[in-house]
C-alpha cells in the first residue's frame, strides 16, 4: 500500500483551476521533494493533503484512508509557514497541548523529551513570545514531530531558519528517514531539499510535469529540472 | 474538546485581553445609561432587564470576536484543523470557553447593575437560569460566526453585523423573562422558547461548522 | 434568445402594471375607513410576498449549492436574495408610509413590520458578507450557511416578535385588511403580484448574467496572476 495516493485531484478557486489532474503515488519510506515556482500550487496541494481544505475533484488517500479522517490526521505531521504556537503559553505548555490533541498517552513527558531533543529544555517554562526567532522555529519543529507521525508534510521548511534550527530539522528528518517514515517537502531551496530527497516531483501551473527518483544530475546541477521543463 | 476549552481559558487568564475590555465596556455602558435615563426605581423595573441584556450582548461581542481570532496569530488555526480533533469538538470546546468567559463577565456586571440601579431580583435562581440559557444562545451563534468571519478582512465589522440580527429573538425572550424575574413574577413561556432556540441552533452550528472551517 | 425573453417579460409586465394601475386609480372607489391611501396595499402586499418567498427560495438554492458545489446555485441564491431585499425594502417603506398616514407615526411596533425589519437586517448582512469574501467557492459556502441559518432565524424571529408584541399594548391595526375585502378590490393585488414577479424574474436574470461575468473576470484575473 502506498503511503500516499493522489488521484485526479483538481482544486478550483472560482472557475480557475489552481490544481489540475494531479496524480501522485508516494511509496512508504520515501522522501519526496515537491518543486515548483511560486504560484505553481505547492502550498495548495500540501494543504489538501494535510486535510486543511478539500479538493474540488479527485481523492487523496493516505495509507489507504481519506485525508480528512481522524485516524489519518493522527498520523500526519505538518510544518507550515507559520509556527503554529501560542505566544502566551510556555514551551512545555505548548507541546503538552498538542500532545493532548494528538492523544498521546503521556503528553507531558513526551513534551519534555522533545524539548530536550530540540535543545530547548533550558527554557521549558519560558513563554513562546519571549523566544528568539530561531528558538520559536525549533519549538515548531518539535511540535510537528511530537506525535511521531508516519507521514510528514513540510511546506518550505528551510526557509528563514537560522543555522541551529536547520541543523535540528535536518537531524530530525534524517532520523525519520532512518525509521522508514514518509516525508513530503515543498521547496525552492533546491540544495538542502534535494540532498535529503529520494524522489522529486515538479509542479507547474497546477500540473505535475515530472515525477521520478532524484538523480545525481539533479544534485550536481540544481537548476536542471526547471530548465528542462522550460521554467526559469 | 475539553482540551480546547481549557486552552482557551488558560490563554485568556494569562493575557486577560478580552476580559479586561469586556468588563470595562460593560461598566461604561451601565454608567452611561445611568446618565441617559434617570435611574429612579419605578421606571428601572421596565428598562432594567433590557439594559442588562444589551450590556451583556455588547460586552459579549468583544469576547466572541477574540474566540477564533486568537488562533490567527502564528497560524495556530491550521494546526488545530490539521490535528485529529473534529471540527465539531473544536467548535464546542471554544463555545464552552466562551460561555464561561461571558458568564463570568455577566456575573461581574450584575452587582454593578444592582448598585447603579438599585434593583435586585427577589430570587436569584430564575435569573441565573435565564442568564445560562440566553448566554448559551449568544455563545453558539457568536462562536460559529467567529469561525466564519475569522479570515475576512472586515472581521470586527462583519461579526456584529451578522450576529446581532440573529440574536434579536433571544434578546427579546431573555429581556421579557428578566423583567418578570426582577419583579418577582413567574418566568413565563419564554423559557421554553430559549431552550428550543438553544437546541435548534446548537444542532445547526455543529452541523455546519465543518463546512465553514474546512469546506 | 435570452434578451428576447427579458424584453418579452418586461413588455408583458409593463402592460399588466399599466392596466392594473388604471384599474386601481380610476375604477376602484376609495376605501371606507382609510381613504385614498389604502391603494398602497397593491404594492405593499405583493412586495412582501415576493420578498418572503425570495428569501425562502434563496435558502433552497443555498442548500443546493452545499449539496452539489455548483457555483450556479450560489449565483441563483445571491441573485434571488438580492432582489428579495429590494422588495423587502419596498415593503418596509410602503408599510412605513401607510403607518404614517393612518396612525400618524412613521414606525409602529407591529409584529409583522418589526420582524420584517429583522429579516431585512439578516439578509442585508448576507449581502455584506458576500462582498467581504474574495474567493468564489469560499464566498458561496459562507453565504450558504448564513442563508440557511438566517432563514431559520427569520422564521423564529417572526414567531417571537409576534409573541412579544402581544405582551404589550399595540395600535389597533390591520395592515392587511384581514379577510373580506370588497368585491373587485382584491384582484388587483394578485395582478400586481404577477407583474412584479415578472419584473423580479427579469432582475434575477440580469443579476445572474452579472454573476457569470464576475466569475469569468475572476478566473481571468487568477490566470493572469499565475503567469
Amino acid at each position: 500500500m502506498n503511503a500516499l495516493e493522489i488521484s485526479d485531484v483538481w482544486k478550483y478557486y472560482g472557475d480557475f483551476p489552481a490544481l489540475r489532474e494531479v496524480a501522485l503515488n508516494i511509496e512508504p519510506g520515501s522522501t519526496m521533494a515537491l518543486l515548483g515556482r511560486n504560484g505553481a500550487g505547492k502550498t495548495t496541494l500540501l494543504r489538501i493533503i494535510a486535510g486543511l481544505s478539500r479538493p474540488s475533484r479527485g481523492s487523496i488517500k493516505i495509507q489507504g484512508a481519506d485525508a480528512r479522517e481522524q485516524s489519518t490526521r493522527q498520523r500526519i505531521g505538518v510544518l507550515g509557514h507559520g509556527i503554529a504556537l501560542y505566544d502566551e503559553l510556555s514551551a512545555i505548555e505548548n507541546l503538552t497541548l498538542f500532545g493532548k490533541l494528538y492523544g498521546l498517552p503521556d503528553p507531558r513527558n513526551r513534551a519534555d523529551e522533545m524539548l530536550e531533543r530540540v535543545g530547548l529544555s533550558r527554557v521549558r517554562d519560558g513563554l513562546a513570545r519571549e523566544f528568539s526567532r530561531g528558538m520559536r522555529q525549533r519549538l515548531a519543529v518539535g511540535r510537528a514531530f511530537l506525535h511521531d507521525p508516519e507521514v510528514l508534510l513540510l511546506d518550505e521548511p528551510f526557509t528563514a531558519l537560522d543555522d541551529r534550527a536547520i541543523a535540528v530539522l535536518q537531524s530530525m528528518i534524517q532520523s525519520m528517514r532512518d525509521r522508514g517514515r514518509t516525508i513530503i517537502m515543498s521547496t525552492h531551496q533546491l540544495r538542502e531539499a534535494l540532498d535529503l530527497a529520494s524522489h522529486v516531483a515538479l509542479l507547474q501551473r497546477g500540473q505535475i510535469v515530472h515525477t521520478g527518483e532524484r538523480t545525481q544530475q539533479m544534485l550536481d546541477d540544481t537548476g536542471w529540472l526547471y530548465r528542462t521543463y522550460g521554467d526559469n | 474538546m475539553w482540551t480546547i476549552a481549557a486552552k482557551d481559558l488558560h490563554s485568556e487568564l494569562r493575557t486577560k485581553e478580552a476580559w479586561n475590555a469586556s468588563i470595562a465596556f460593560s461598566v461604561v455602558i451601565l454608567l452611561l445609561f445611568a446618565f441617559a435615563f434617570d435611574p429612579s426605581s419605578d421606571q428601572i423595573r421596565e428598562f432594567g432587564s433590557g439594559l442588562l441584556w444589551m450590556t451583556y450582548a455588547f460586552a459579549g461581542a468583544l469576547v466572541l470576536n477574540r474566540s477564533f481570532a486568537r488562533e490567527l496569530q502564528n497560524d495556530c488555526l491550521d494546526a488545530l484543523i490539521a490535528s485529529p480533533i473534529s471540527s465539531a469538538a473544536l467548535f464546542v470546546g471554544k463555545a464552552l470557553a466562551n460561555f464561561a468567559m461571558l458568564f463570568a463577565v455577566e456575573l461581574f456586571s450584575l452587582p454593578v447593575f444592582g448598585l447603579f440601579y438599585n434593583t435586585w431580583p427577589p430570587h436569584f435562581a430564575p435569573l441565573f437560569l435565564v442568564m445560562v440559557l440566553g448566554t448559551w444562545a449568544l455563545t453558539i451563534i457568536g462562536t460559529l460566526f467567529s469561525a466564519l468571519t475569522v479570515n475576512l478582512r472586515l472581521r470586527e465589522l462583519m461579526l456584529p453585523t451578522l450576529v446581532y440580527p440573529m440574536m434579536i429573538p433571544v434578546l427579546i425572550a431573555a429581556m421579557t423573562i428578566t423583567t418578570n424575574v426582577l419583579a418577582g413574577n413567574a418566568m413565563g413561556f419564554g423559557v421554553r422558547f430559549l431552550v428550543a432556540f438553544d437546541i435548534i441552533f446548537t444542532t445547526l452550528a455543529v452541523v455546519f461548522v465543518d463546512t465553514v472551517l474546512v469546506g | 434568445m435570452r434578451e428576447k425573453i427579458i424584453i418579452g417579460l418586461a413588455a408583458f409586465a409593463g402592460a399588466l402594471l399599466a392596466w392594473n394601475m388604471n384599474t386601481i386609480f380610476t375604477q376602484l372607489p376609495d376605501e371606507l375607513n382609510q381613504g385614498a391611501i389604502y391603494r398602497i396595499i397593491y404594492f405593499h402586499v405583493p412586495a412582501n410576498i415576493l420578498g418572503m418567498s425570495g428569501f425562502g427560495l434563496g435558502m433552497l438554492f443555498s442548500i443546493g449549492y452545499l449539496v452539489t458545489k455548483d457555483l450556479r446555485y450560489d449565483a441563483l441564491a445571491a441573485s434571488v436574495t438580492e432582489v428579495s431585499l429590494v422588495f423587502a425594502s419596498i415593503g418596509l417603506a410602503t408599510g412605513s408610509i401607510w403607518a404614517r398616514i393612518i396612525w400618524g407615526v412613521w414606525w409602529a411596533w407591529d409584529y409583522r413590520l418589526t420582524s420584517w425589519l429583522v429579516c431585512w437586517l439578516i439578509f442585508g448582512g448576507y449581502l455584506m458578507l458576500r462582498r467581504a469574501v474574495d474567493e468564489p467557492n469560499q464566498r458561496a459556502r459562507f453565504a450558504a450557511v448564513v442563508s440557511i441559518l438566517g432563514s431559520v432565524n427569520a422564521y423564529i424571529s417572526y414567531k417571537s416578535i409576534e409573541w412579544w408584541t402581544t405582551q404589550h399594548p399595540q395600535p389597533v391595526l390591520s395592515i392587511r385588511n384581514g379577510g373580506g375585502m370588497a368585491e373587485g378590490m382584491e384582484a388587483p393585488i394578485w395582478w400586481n403580484l404577477l407583474a412584479l414577479a415578472c419584473f423580479s424574474t427579469i432582475l434575477v436574470m440580469v443579476r445572474m448574467r452579472q454573476e457569470s461575468f464576475a466569475r469569468e473576470i475572476d478566473t481571468l484575473r487568477r490566470m493572469a496572476h499565475a503567469q
